[in-house]
């Protein structure tokens, strides 16, 4: 997915709108089709609404949800799961990133415990993380949204660190050569080379991680929290056999997954103006 | 190979050998018994195959390596206090620009470093930028410029700190022969206008021959100096140079130093 983006971005960047409109007409025409066969394959093999709902159907719940959540006096238990959700998402993400890159910075200092612990990141990187879900309920309390995000940062921790850790220390000989030939302290060194060094490197870890804290979030909610958590709704709604219900929450984990990696990209975007991946060649 | 002069030359060196010893794998003779002396305001070129121990000497010289053994000096100090000194600048085949940092800034970054003011790196840069007719382009990325424009501003940045000795290492390299000769000219240039020092690392005979008042012809295994070829053709060079009678027989000479080592060799 990552790579299909990239293309799309160089080739949308600046370029007029029908061009554009041209370059994601084929993803556009596939999506709408996707929507069409499963549509029909409803109606005409008449599948049962518990194994797979129509999508006009649960398009039709979504929009429900979306006027409860506008008109006043009512409330809409999605958009609230939804806002929890994205809550131990994002506090997730930028404590584990945050302590990933800091982790990085201080190690990357010290070759020689970098070395020694990129090892143990990348085997931890391995392990699935999300079995510690229970655990987490059990230190934080299931109810506390602590013990989702507790588990999302660790999730995003690891590869953000790794990541980062590249990035410092991947450095074209040449160009430490010139900082030395400068006489360059190592201060300047890290602030003038390694750290803009290892910005695509860190942008591509939380492009990663901003995909990874939604999963994290949803499923980790698998494991029980409160009502109004997406994962717990999920689960809810279709142990009741609201099948339409439970896939407007997984349209709305989708939402926020997407939203989120988009963000990501436009910063990334907009602090790196001059990467090689946004450049115009034509 | 001296000039037989008195005052301080820029580079001194004797009897310097380096020696590589890469772990798993022969030691590998890079330099041996180099003796050579720089005075203030030569072009130098240094000449010869792959592997002959160009770069090294540069590298020497710049301390990003030491010698195993034997005598270095640049302006008259050991190369660690010349380089914490900022006695040199240098220029390598690639352009080594930071894509991060727009053309000006990839200027300033020596003088960062050596921590001038905002007010005086952001006017010594415009004023590098002209001299390498790049003036207009302080605000692009290094991406948005073509090779030579790149290897200018590596130039630029190189003399921004007006260093007493240029250190190049194949600068040109990498540019096809229409940009390298006009480089070659602005770069005579520059050092006429700014009497500076010059170490230049090249491939190219009539290049070598060109921009040099003395030309270095190094050979392979081991890395030693076979001849010092004068070249006294006289300055300021240009287009009207490469067809003296005397630039051919210099160009023939190197050449043909250049063949006798490579048969020496075997
Ligand atoms: N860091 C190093 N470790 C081991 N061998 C090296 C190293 N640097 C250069 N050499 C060897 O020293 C010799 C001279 O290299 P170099 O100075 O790069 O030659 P040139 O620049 O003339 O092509 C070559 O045989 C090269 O393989
Ligand atoms: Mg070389």
């Amino acid at each position: 997915m990552a790579e299909a983006v990239q293309t799309t971005r160089n080739q949308s960047s600046k370029t007029p709108i029908g061009a554009r409109l041209r370059y994601y007409l084929p993803t556009i025409l596939v999506a709408v089709g996707v929507l069409l066969v499963w549509e029909l394959a409803v109606r005409v093999l008449n599948i049962q609404q518990f194994l797979l709902p129509k999508p006009s159907a649960i398009l039709e719940a979504f929009v429900n949800e979306i006027r409860l959540f506008v008109t006043p006096g009512e409330g809409s238990i999605l958009f609230q799961a939804a806002g929890a959700t994205l809550w131990a998402a994002f506090g997730g993400f930028c404590l584990g990133c945050g302590a990933g890159v800091l982790v990085a910075l201080i190690t990357a200092r010290w070759t020689i415990i970098s070395e020694a612990a990129m090892p143990f990141a990348i085997a931890a990187n391995s392990v699935p993380i999300i079995a510690f879900a229970p655990i987490m309920n059990n230190w934080f309390g299931t109810t506390n949204p602590a013990s989702k995000m507790a588990i999302v940062a660790i999730i995003v921790f690891f590869p953000t660190m790794i990541n980062t850790v590249r990035g410092l220390t991947l450095i074209d000989p040449r160009q430490l050569e010139l900082m030395q030939s400068y006489a360059a302290r190592p201060v300047k060194i890290l602030l003038a080379l390694r750290i803009p060094n290892a910005l695509p490197y860190i942008f591509s870890a939380l492009r990663v991680a901003s995909a990874l804290s939604v999963i994290g979030a949803v499923v980790a909610e698998f494991f029980g929290g409160q009502r109004a958590m997406l994962g717990v709704f999920i689960t809810q709604e279709a142990a009741s056999f609201n099948f339409v219900r439970a896939w407007t929450g997984i349209i709305m984990a989708s939402i926020i997954g997407l939203s989120f990696y988009f963000v990501m990209l436009l910063l990334e975007r907009w602090l790196m103006p001059w990467h090689v991946a946004f450049r115009n060649t034509d | 190979m001296t000039n037989g002069t008195t005052h301080a030359p820029v580079i001194y060196a004797r009897n310097v050998n380096k020696i590589f010893k890469p772990s798993g794998a022969e030691p590998v003779i890079a330099l041996q018994n180099i003796n050579l002396t720089v005075q203030p305001g030569e072009f130098i070129s240094l000449i010869g195959p792959s592997g002959c121990g160009k770069s090294t000497l540069l590298r020497l010289i710049g301390d990003l390596i030491t010698p195993t053994t034997g005598e270095l000096k640049v302006n008259n100090k050991e190369p660690h206090q010349a380089r914490l000194d900022r006695d040199y600048g240098m220029v390598f085949q690639a352009a080594t620009l930071y894509d991060w940092r727009t053309v000006s800034k990839n200027v300033q970054l020596p003088l960062e470093i050596m921590g001038y003011t905002p007010q005086e790196r952001k006017a010594r840069a415009q004023q590098m930028l002209e001299l390498v007719e790049l003036g207009k382009f302080g605000n692009h990325y290094p991406y948005q410029l073509s090779g030579g424009m790149q290897q200018r501003v590596a130039i630029a940045r190189a003399l921004a700190f007006e260093p007493s000795l240029l250190l190049m290492d194949e600068p040109f390299g990498a540019l096809d022969e229409f940009t390298r000769e006009r480089m070659n000219m602005e770069l005579l240039s520059i050092w006429e206008r700014t009497k500076i020092t010059v170490m230049f690392v090249t491939h190219s005979i009539p290049e070598a021959v060109f921009l040099s008042n003395r030309v270095v012809v190094m050979s392979p295994r081991p890395g030693r100096i076979t001849q010092v070829v004068d070249i006294n053709l006289p300055y300021p060079r240009n287009f009207e140079t490469r067809e003296d009678p005397l630039f051919f027989q210099k160009v023939i000479e190197v050449r043909e130093y250049l063949r006798e080592a490579h048969e020496v060799e075997g």
